[in-house]
Order: structure tokens, then sequence, then C-alpha cells
């Protein structure tokens, strides 16, 4: 291998890693299993302090433990490692079965397991911090908060032998796990080994978490398996894309985190541009990656399309400012429908009192009817144009439809439907409102001639003369 | 009281100040936990206790020292912060709730981190203590408070203790509704909403007040495995209460004792004694223990074998059949095995049969209950035929699984729903009833 820079080194590392924890972790947060990262990554811990305390037994007439002369330090890495997998491993697998056969639910369990693990490891570390060795001792620091910048070539080794393990298993089991994230049922009927699926991919994450602990610690390892999953959700619905997106978020979170904690940043730029009055030079790698992937996430969260809040957003606004136009529409309608074929002037007002709305909406409402052609100002107040009395009629039809459909169909009493209606008339599609005439008018409830606006099935709140309601009009 | 602490030697003041706080401490926990293990919601709590570690460096920063109102306050605020930071990226955000939990809470963690290594040089807050917390240490620390010294752990958690007690006393009733049926809180005006932030402003507070003990990452342990140790072992809420704190107070004492045998900190062994009580709860519980229903399924293979027995014998002296079954046949017969042995011993213990001189020999109580359990079974292939049309043929494997399981008050209902309650479809006599 060519001598590499030490950041270039690390920046391999994390980036790899952070890949292959977001594909991974994909799969858990599909499968609404995302803590377990969490769990597997304490439960690790006893794990490593087990294999190192059985590393270096020796008889007691030489003093139990002694620190191995032996023995290379890859050898003892790797055996912490093989441990680590296990007490993980079977942390999850007691989840599984508490979950089964006790009604202690999943949470509880995680949470359970994960706090006796992880209080059993902090016992064993302390009781090898006790030890009369001085040598290579599992330190609980690099533990917990990891050591990203004092990666060395043989860990990113590991990293690069581990991430293609475990490629190499998601690509080969690809459609196993896809059907099993989404419909678990389905591929117990299709008579698949569930048990062994599920295992196996837990597994895969329990082999990240391993190698990845050393590099970002036991929480920010979990966030490595959440968040790029949980961000790369946002932008797609099909799962090969998720998985290629969140890669590539997890890997972007790595270099980002890696350049800044580095200071390379600083030192392309020639300052520092997300110094907060403090240098960002040599801030703790790991906890700078999950934060760049917290960004990340945040702005698929925010701006992602369709699935992101603000398009979620504009699309709610688009759909109310829908209902509120066709609402403008049917209050004229019915508030000039005694004059018709006439198209009165309807005083602002009276518009204001039918709705609950403000003044404001209104006129903001009006001009828009304005220039849409349907609706006429002048000084009295605003009236349809015969494009728009057409429009409004679509509307109104729609609402009676649905009207006469309670009254008929579901017994309401007449003066219960309005309400109902009105929340439900906007969303009548054609196919629902051909169905709805055909079973009104067999049942006599539509007049003969289609097209036709019925007549309300209920007194309506006002008309255009500003009489107060319920008032009966003078007879001349 | 002070006289009285002060003439104990050294060791036991420290082991009764130790044992003390680290119960207060539990016990605190472990009352909320309840709620939190019925609510389902056991990983906001392992959350909040990873969260509040940013707000507790702020608090640092701003108050320059360890400062039990602003902790407090910076716990508060950022507990609050985790729950609605947490359902606003679940709801809005549309993302799964355990995945919202995870990304919020393990990115103010890694924040908390960076401030504590930007920060916490000159503070005494370094990051083992946020591990292991401090509770061996617990006497070194100390407030004047009123003219004594006393530990400032104590200081911290007994108020907080007090108020979780006082809040659970007050709210006892809406808060056990929303914890059970949380649309019916709804239906009877009861603001969930409301209810559910305070829990987590008081786990937030709890956290902090416990924080300096146990460590942030233990504070998990005693929030979650008390109340679902005693989940499994009652099914009435204020029961739950007590022995949740009950383990809390366990785990407090044997932890303190496993920490001075393995010559540890204490907070490690308290949530090891705390799992090894769930373990011994999932195993032993009378009602939800794993073993429990072990034993009991044992329990009811045995009497169906038992039963078994006592039909085939039955069936014999139906057919008028002379010879009798030895015992080696008769087990042979219904599986052999260790069940069908027992089950033979415990019919000739209890006098249902007996020895005779050809073999086994059902006696009179032995024939009533054999007589009850053939009619059970005949009732039923009467039954499947007559009213779901099954075939003759095809009646009996069901009526043979089924007749353990129909008692009197079934029976008078078959009998009530059948044309012909003398005979069964293959035209055997159905035994009279009691």
């Amino acid at each position: 291998m060519i001598a590499l820079s030490n950041t270039l080194l690390v920046m391999l590392g994390t980036s790899l890693l952070g890949a292959v924890a977001g594909i991974v972790g994909s799969f858990a947060v599909l499968r609404r299993r995302a803590l377990v990262g969490d769990l597997l990554a304490h439960a690790a811990l006893p794990g490593l302090c087990l294999a190192f305390l059985a590393l270096n037994y020796r008889p007691a007439s030489e003093g139990w433990f002694s620190p191995t002369t032996s023995g290379n330090g890859n050898w003892q890495f790797t055996a912490m490692l093989i441990g680590a997998f296990a007490t993980g491993i079977i942390g999850v697998a007691l989840v599984t079965l508490v979950c089964r056969y006790s009604r202690t639910k999943e949470d509880a369990a995680i949470g359970i397991v994960l706090s006796t693990f992880f209080g059993a490891g902090v016992v064993l570390s302390s009781l090898i911090q006790n030890l009369p060795t001085a040598s290579s001792k599992a330190g609980l620091q690099t533990y917990i908060y990891g050591q990203a910048a004092g990666m060395t070539r043989e860990d990113v080794w590991f990293i690069i032998i581990m991430a293609a393990a475990c490629l190499l298993l998601v690509m080969l089991l690809y459609k196993e796990f896809q059907v099993f994230s989404f419909d678990p049922g389905f591929a117990r009927a299709q008579g698949w080994p569930t048990l062994a699926l599920d295992m196996t991919m837990m597994g895969t994450l329990a082999l990240v978490t391993v190698v990845g602990l050393p590099t970002v610690g036991v929480v920010l390892m979990a966030a490595m398996l959440i968040i790029p999953g949980a961000a790369a959700r946002f932008w797609t619905d099909r799962l090969g894309r998720m998985l290629v997106i969140s890669g590539l978020i997890g890997a972007g979170a790595g270099i980002g985190g890696t350049l800044i904690s580095a200071g390379t940043i600083e030192s392309l730029l020639g300052f520092d541009p997300l110094a907060f009055g403090h240098n960002t030079r040599n801030l703790p790698t790991g906890p700078v990656i999950v934060l760049c992937g917290t960004t990340l996430f945040v702005i698929s969260l925010l701006f992602a399309p369709r699935r992101g809040a603000v398009a979620r957003m504009l699309r709610t606004l688009g759909v109310r400012r829908r209902i509120a136009r066709e609402n403008l529409l049917r209050s004229l309608y019915e508030l000039s429908e005694s004059r018709f074929p006439d198209l009165p002037e309807v005083p602002l007002k009276q518009l204001v009192d039918e709705r609950t709305w403000s003044a404001g909406t209104v006129r903001r409402l009006v001009a828009w009817g304005n220039t849409a052609g349907l609706i006429e100002r002048s000084a009295g107040g605003v009236r349809l144009t015969s494009a728009g009395r057409k429009r409004a009629e679509k509307q109104v039809r729609l609402h009676r439809l649905w009207e006469l459909f309670l009254i008929s169909g579901a017994d309401i009493a007449p003066d219960h439907v309005d309400r109902d209606a009105d929340s439900i008339e906007h969303f009548l599609t054609p196919e629902i409102t051909a169905a709805l005439e055909a079973q009104l008018g067999a049942q006599g409830y539509l007049p003969p001639a289609s097209g036709v606006v019925p007549d309300s099935p209920h007194g309506l709140a006002a008309t255009i003369t500003s009489r107060p309601t319920g008032q009966e009009p003078a007879s001349d | 009281m002070t006289e009285w602490f002060s003439s104990l030697n050294v060791q036991v003041q420290d082991a009764v100040l130790v044992i003390g706080i680290a119960t207060l401490t539990n016990v605190a926990c472990a009352l909320l936990g309840c709620y939190l293990v019925l609510r389902r919601m056991s990983l906001l709590g392992d959350a909040l206790s990873h969260a509040v570690l940013p707000g507790l460096i702020v608090a640092f920063i701003l108050a320059g020292s360890m400062n039990i109102v602003y902790m407090f306050a910076g716990a508060l605020a950022v507990g609050l912060l985790t729950t609605f930071l947490t359902q606003a990226v679940h709801r809005q955000g549309n993302v799964p709730a355990d995945a919202a939990i995870g990304v919020v809470f393990t990115s103010l963690f890694a924040l908390g981190v960076i401030l504590i290594k930007r920060y916490g040089q000159g503070v005494d807050l370094d990051p083992d203590c946020v591990l292991y917390g401090q509770i061996d240490l617990v006497e070194f620390y100390t407030v004047s408070l009123g003219g004594f010294e006393v530990p400032r752990a104590l200081v911290s958690i007994a108020p907080v203790l007090a108020l979780n007690v006082a809040v659970i006393l007050l709210l006892w009733k809406e808060l056990k509704i929303s914890a059970f049926d949380p649309a019916l809180a709804t239906t009877m005006g009861i603001n969930a909403d409301r209810l559910f932030y305070l829990l987590m402003a008081l786990v937030a507070l709890t956290t902090v007040a416990s924080f300096e003990q146990v460590g942030s990452i233990l504070v998990i342990a005693m929030l979650i495995v008390p109340g679902a140790t005693a989940q499994l072992l009652t099914d009435r809420l204020s029961r739950m209460m007590l022995i949740a704190a009950g383990v809390g107070v366990v785990s407090a004492v044997l932890g303190y004792v496993l920490s001075l045998a393995w010559n540890v900190s204490a907070a490690g062994p308290m949530a090891v004694v705390a799992g090894g009580c769930y373990a011994a709860a999932a195993l032993a519980s009378p009602r939800y223990g794993i073993l429990s229903a072990l034993v009991r399924n044992a329990q009811t293979s045995l009497r169906i074998v038992r039963e078994d027995l006592l039909a085939m014998l039955y069936r014999l002296e139906e057919l008028h059949i002379e010879r009798r079954l030895g015992p080696r046949e008769a087990t042979q017969a219904v599986g052999a095995g260790v069940l069908a042995e027992l089950g033979l011993r415990s019919l000739l213990r209890r006098g249902e049969l007996a020895r005779g001189e050809r073999g086994l020999e059902l006696t009179e109580r032995g024939r009533r209950r054999a007589a009850e359990l053939v009619r059970s079974h005949r009732l039923w292939e009467a039954y499947l035929v007559e009213h779901l049309g099954l075939a003759a043929d095809h009646v009996h494997d069901p009526a043979e699984r089924m007749e353990h399981f129909i008692d009197a008050r079934l029976q008078e209902q078959i009998v009530a729903d059948l044309s012909n309650a003398q005979q069964d479809p293959h035209g055997r006599e159905i035994p009279a009833g009691p």
C-alpha cells in the first residue's frame, strides 16, 4: 500500500464504515428495529472484556491473569471482536426470546438486555482495570467515545474486509431481505427459514457494530446504523435506491466529519466556516461524523421531494386552497340561487358571514376568482359570471348528491347532512359521482334530466336579501 | 440521628450512605419506570438518559460549576426538547417512532460529547463520571445544609423522589387510565399529551438527579428493569409500583455488597442485580413465568394421559373383553414415555385404578371418571355429525382432543342441542351423565 496521509486513511475508514452501516442499518430501520443497533453496541462490551480475560488467563500459580507476551496485537484484537460479536448476538436472541415467551414488550426487552449486559460489561472492564498488569487494557473510554483519529492501517483493513463480507451477504440475500423487511408474514408463508434470515440480518448488523465500535464508540455506532437509513427513506420508495442513498449519506457523513475534525476544511479555505467562536480542529471525530449525518437527515426531512416535510406542507396547503376556492363558489351559488337565472350581486359582508373566513381570506379568494374569470367584482359586492356559475354548479351538485345519498342510504336527518357533505364533496371522484347519480336516480331522488342541480334537501341558511335568517319573506 | 451516625465506624457509615442514596435513586426511577413500561415508552427513557448530557454541559458552562438548580433546569429543557423533537420527527417527518428516537438522542449525545471535550476541562465532569456515576465517592461531595454536612447527591435525589411520589399520588387516576387505555383517557377529557410531557419532564429530572450516582447509561437499567419485573408479577398498578420499588431496593443493597466483593464501582453490579431480578421473574413468576407455563403445560399433558388411560380401560369393559391390560401394555397404548408412567402411577395413587389379578382394573371412582370422559367424547362426535355435517368416520380425532376440555356445563348445552343424546354416530351408547 502506498503511504497514505493520516487524514486520508481515517477518511477512507470512516466513509467505508458509514456506507456499510447505512446499507445494513436500512434494513433495521425498515423493520422497525432501529434501536437494535443501540442494543448490539452496548451488549458487545461484556464480550470484549471476556475475550480479553480469556486471552490473558494464566494458571493460578502464575497469578491468574497477565498480559499475553506471545500473542500479537492483531490476533488479540480479532479475538475481542469475536467476543463482542458473540455477546451482541446473544443479546439480540434474548430480546427475541423474551418478546416471544413473556408479556414483556419489545421496547422494555431491549432496555433490559441492553442495560444488564452493559452493567456486566462495566463490571468486567473495572476488573480488568484492577489487574496488576499495565499493557493493552480494554479502555472503556475508547469503547464509549471511540477514537477515529487513532485509526491504523490494520483497522482500515478490518473495515474493508468487514464491508466486503456484509455487502456480499446483502447482495446474495437481496430478494430474501427485501421480502422479509416488508412482509415477514409472506416470507414465512413462502416456507423460508425466517428465523435464520432474521439472525443473518442481525449478524450483519452485529458485524458492522463490533468493527465500528473502536472508531466511533457505542452510542455513536447506534447513530451510524439509524441515521443514514432514516434519511434515505425520505428520498425514495424503492429498496435498491434506498440502500444506495443510505450508503452515500453514511459515507458523506464519514468524509465530512473527518475533514472537519482534522481541520482540512479550515486549511483548504483559509478560515473555519463552522467555528462558533472556537476552532473546530481537533474535535472528536466520531461525534462530528454523527452530527454531519444529523445535518443530512434534517435536510432530507425538510427538503426531500414528495416525502419531505416542506413538500408535504405545500401539498396540504394546495388541497386547502382548492377546498377554499370550491367553497367560495358554492357559497356564492347558494346565496344567489333564489334569483337565478339572474346573477345577482352578493354583498361581501354576507360572504364573510356565510363562511368562517376572515375578510382578508375572502378578498384573496375573490381576487383569484376574478383573474380566473369566474367572479366579477363591483362596488356593492361580487357576482358569479356565467362561467363561474357553471363551475359552481358542479360543486353544488356534488355537495347535494352526497347529502341526498346520506338521507337515502344512511338514514340521516336532512338537517344533519350539511357538515358531512362539506367534508366529502371535495374528494368525490367522477366514478363515485356517476355511481351516486345512478343510485339516486333509480330511487327517484334526482330530477329526471341529468346534469341539473337538485334542490337542497334542507333549508339554506341565508339568501342574498340580507334578511335575518329564519324569518319568512314577507308576502307582497 | 447525627450522633448515632457518627458513632458508627467508617465502613458502615460508607455503606449506609451509598445504599441509602442508591435506594432513593432506584426507587425514584422505578416508580416512573412503571409508567414507561406500561405505555411502551421504555426506549424514550433510554433516549432521555443519554440526551440530557448536552443540557448538563450547557448548565455547567452557564453556572461555571455544579449548580443543582442550573443542572435541573438544563436537564428539564433538554428532556422536553428531546421529547418534542422525537414527536415532531415521528409525526411531521413520518419516520417510525423507534428510528425517530434513535436519530434524536444519538445526535444530542454526540453534541454532548463534543461539548464535554471542548468545555469539560476545568469542571469536575469527566467522561468516566458520565458512565459510572460516582456513587462510591458520595461522601466526598457534601454541601452544608442547616449546619450539617449533607452529601450533595442526597440534596438532589431526595426532592426529586418526593416530587415523583407527590405527582403520582395527585394524578394517580389520570396517569393510570392514560397508561392502560389512552383512548379512554382522551374521551374522559384527560389531556394525554400534557400528561405525556409531564411524565417525560419527571423522567428528565430523575435522570439528572440519578446521573451523578449511577451514570447516564445505567439510569436506563433503573428506569426499565424494575417496572418490567413487577409487570411479570402482578396485574395491579399499585402493587406493581411497590414491587418495582422493592426491586430497586434489592438492587441497591445486593449491588453494593457485590461491588465490595469484586472491588468495582457500585453502579455496574446494581444493574446486573436488577437484570438478575428480571430473569428470575421471567422464569418463575407464578402467572407469567416461562417455567410456570412449562409446568402448567406438563400438568395438562399429564391430565390428558391419565384421562386417556381411564377411557381406554372403560372401553375394554364396555366391549366385554375379559382380558385386562398390564401396566406395561397400558402405558404403551397411550404413547409410552415418562408422562404415561407418571400418569399411571398417579391413577393408582388416587385409587381410580387398582392392580387386579388379571391386570389393571377400574375402581368405582375411576369408572365414574371414565364414563364422564367417554360421555364428553361421544357427545362431541354426535354434535359434529349433527350440526357441522361431518362424516361419522371423521369425528373421532377431533373428539379425542376435545374430550379433555368439555365440562359439565358444556355437556348440558350439547345435550340440549342434540336430537338424540343416547347414541353416538357409531351407534354406541353415550354413558349417562352424573
